[in-house]
């Protein structure tokens, strides 16, 4: 399944990517993002991140990773008290620069994700997750 | 998205597709006071494809009543745009004729006089007729169900749903997807699909341990019909864990998922599909932002908001198909397909006049067996309604059904404030008419409609209605689902559409003191429809047959407590 996602996806040219919003002002995550980059310029496109619109349930939100050429792809959840997720490392055998996990979400936010690429520049995306209370159905 | 005149310039030039509709045609010979079924099912067979859909039928086995709705309020792209037209607008848009079997059937003025002249609609009897009619001039004419299906009615819960299966499997479809059904339990739903003569589709429906796409439900089912490869790919609603009980099916992930749509499409176009039909539960404007996003659906047939829509409506070279709900209406989509694509189509929107169309009798023997061994619980009556009091839901923020609804709460459970979930199902009472069991339960009837009486701090009731509002009224459809308003008795409030989560609502008022409502003091509040596990007291139908018992005749009156801005 993650071939065939992943051909798709580079067929599409990245039509899921489309999703990124603008970065906005982070004051929260910024820490970890000058860590992860060294205060180096971040690129929009080339990342692939795959999240629910609204999350069925806020403990445990599937998201999901994919930057063709990445060493590295870092993961923030903006707007938890701890906006560090996680880190995929990727050696220079990895078949696919691609990561899966889940994660918890405190409130509604930004969920994003920023590859360190082969060549040292930094490529992201973004996109929202509403965490909502729920309960009607058309 | 784009107007009438627009679409049908944007299909000239476009040459690739030309349509036509035949909704102007009824809508002239119902003028002229003129109706026949033969006018009715009147079309002209075109190409080599027929396509008949039906959604969200809610358990409607019998014609009813349907007041379709005066407010539904678009936003972000959305304002003014269709379905989010209503009344003398509507009417105006396409060519309606005011007083007209189409202004009945399909806006909502002058309701209870038209429901006089035309009366009952829909029937699945008679939707029978309809559908035996597109097959003896297309016998190999493709019939798929939208969803929402076994659900909404007092024989389809005490039978668990079994009663819609046998009339659905009656009219033979072809393919179906999912809302609703899925309220009745996993296991529920595992057995009734594993018996289900026709296929049962959802490229969205996953198992929510692994975040795989499930085995239980295929994404897509391939048909050979008229020559043509045909792939018609299911879309189930996307937010039934949030918009109902999600441990009443643990076992299931849904989502929009439009990129593994996009890997169906493509994989179904690899396979040699010459037409690429999605069956969706999406919702109108999600169904449209999805053609937008997704390269290579043909037809998208939209069921879930439950809009009536008597011509297409056209995103780049995808046609949306909006074929309303209760069983009102049925869509005739005539397509010619050639050269590996769709070259153009001919649309009907057939309005189920249950007076005009004849029910067919093997189906009626059907509905009547599955009917029969409730018949007296049904059929009693429980009250009236006054000579001036319209019964009815449809509306973004009350209708006068969940007033009175709201009002049984109050009353019954003593409460303050009482909350109502914004559905769209469940059909109107005329003024003047008896109210029976049946009547209560097309409108109640669920399977978790404990009424429960809870206290909710001001600032918690604030949150509660904020976060509804962005779930109907976010700018990015993805992030709606697709519900009306909670309704809100005993309380008013204001709402400025437009802005962002959290800004939207104001000036909350306890209605029985005219006092504001304080953050921090604890207000005793009644609903129904929790979707939390374990909730707790008497079911919603037993509330409000107590209460209309008590009232023997209902009088309701305009609801002015929700002040809308921004519309």
């Amino acid at each position: 399944m993650k071939f065939t996602r992943r051909d798709t996806m580079l067929m599409a040219g990245g039509v899921a990517a489309l999703s990124a919003l603008p970065i906005r002002a982070l004051a929260a995550g910024e820490e970890e993002i000058a860590a992860f980059t060294g205060g180096a310029a971040i690129a929009e496109g080339g990342v692939t991140l795959t999240t629910p619109e609204i999350a069925e349930n806020g403990n445990t939100v599937p998201v999901e990773v994919n930057a063709p050429g990445a060493v590295s792809i870092m993961v923030l959840a903006l707007g938890n008290p701890n906006p560090g997720v996680c880190t995929f490392n990727f050696g220079p055998l990895a078949g696919a620069q691609y990561g899966s996990t889940r994660i918890r979400l405190s409130k509604t936010q930004m969920v994003t994700a920023i590859a360190k690429m082969a060549d040292g520049s930094f490529a992201q995306a973004s996109s929202e997750v509403k965490v909502t209370i729920g309960g009607c159905g058309g | 998205m784009i107007s009438r005149r627009d679409f049908l310039q944007a299909s000239m030039a476009a040459s690739a597709i030309y349509g036509a509709s035949g909704f102007g045609a009824w809508g002239r010979l119902a003028a002229q006071q003129a109706l026949t079924q033969d006018q009715l099912l009147q079309f002209d067979t075109f190409g080599n494809v027929s396509l008949i859909h039906v959604t969200d039928i809610h358990a409607q086995m019998k014609p009813i009543f349907f007041r379709e709705p005066e407010i539904n309020l678009g936003v972000g792209g959305n304002v003014g745009q269709v379905p989010h037209i209503t009344g003398a607008d509507f009417r105006k848009l396409y060519g309606v004729a005011d007083g007209s079997a189409s202004h009945y059937a399909l806006s909502y003025n002058d309701f209870t006089a038209l429901a006089g002249t035309y009366g009952k609609m829909g029937g699945l009897d008679r939707v029978a007729t309809v559908i035996n009619s597109i097959r003896a001039e297309r016998p190999d004419a493709l019939l798929l169900d939208g969803g929402d299906t076994w659900h909404g009615s007092y024989t389809c819960y005490h039978s668990e749903g079994q009663d819609m299966v046998n009339v659905m499997n009656a009219l033979k479809p072809d393919a179906m997807t999912f809302h609703w059904e899925f309220t009745l339990g996993g296991d529920r739903v595992r057995d009734i699909v594993a018996d289900l003569p026709f296929a049962a589709l959802g490229q969205n429906i996953f198992d929510s341990e692994w975040n795989e796409p499930t085995e239980d439900f295929a994404p897509y089912k391939f048909f050979e019909r008229g020559g043509v490869k045909i792939a018609v790919i299911g879309q189930a609603f996307p937010y039934l864990p949030i918009a109902n009980p999600r441990w009443m099916f643990p076992e299931y992930s849904f989502g929009i998922r439009d990129e593994r749509m996009q890997e169906m499409v493509d994989e179904v176009r690899g396979m040699g599909a010459e037409l690429v039909v999605v069956l969706s539960h999406n919702g109108f404007d999600v169904d449209k932002q999805m053609a937008g996003r997704v390269q290579g659906i043909d037809v998208i047939l939209s069921g879930h908001t439950h809009d009536a829509l008597p011509e297409p409506v056209l995103v780049g070279e995808t046609i949306i198909i909006a074929s309303g709900s209760n069983g009102k209406f049925v869509s005739r989509v005539d397509l010619d397909v050639r050269d590996g694509r769709m070259m153009g189509f001919r649309h009907k929107l057939i309005p189920i006049f249950s007076d005009v169309i004849a029910p067919d009798a093997e189906v009626a023997a059907v509905i009547d067996a599955e009917r029969a061994p409730y018949e007296a619980q049904l059929s009693e009556v429980i009250g009236h309604t006054a000579e001036d009091s319209l019964l009815f839901r449809r509306g973004n923020f009350n209708g006068s059904w969940d007033d009175l609804i709201c009002d049984a709460l109050m009353s019954e459970r003593e409460a303050d404030i009482a909350m109502s979930p914004g559905v769209r199902w469940g059909p109107s009472i005329l003024p003047g008419s008896a109210i029976t069991r049946e009547d209560i339960w097309n409108v109640t009837s669920m399977s978790y409609g404990e009424a429960y009486r809870v206290e909710m701090t001001g600032e918690f009731i604030h949150t509660v209605l904020e976060d509804v509002a962005d779930n109907l009224f976010n700018p990015d459809p993805y992030y709606q689902q697709g519900g009306d308003m909670v309704r809100i008795g005993g309380m008013g409030y204001r709402i400025d559409i437009n802005q962002p989560i959290g800004s939207r609502i104001s000036e909350l008022t306890l209605l029985k003191t005219g006092e504001k409502l304080d953050p921090a003091k604890t207000y005793v509040v009644a609903g129904w429809a929790s979707v939390n596990q374990g909730t707790e007291g008497p079911q919603i139908w037993d509330v409000v047959e107590n209460h209309i018992r008590k009232l023997g005749t209902v009088s309701v009156t305009p609801n002015t407590s929700v002040q809308v801005a921004g519309a």
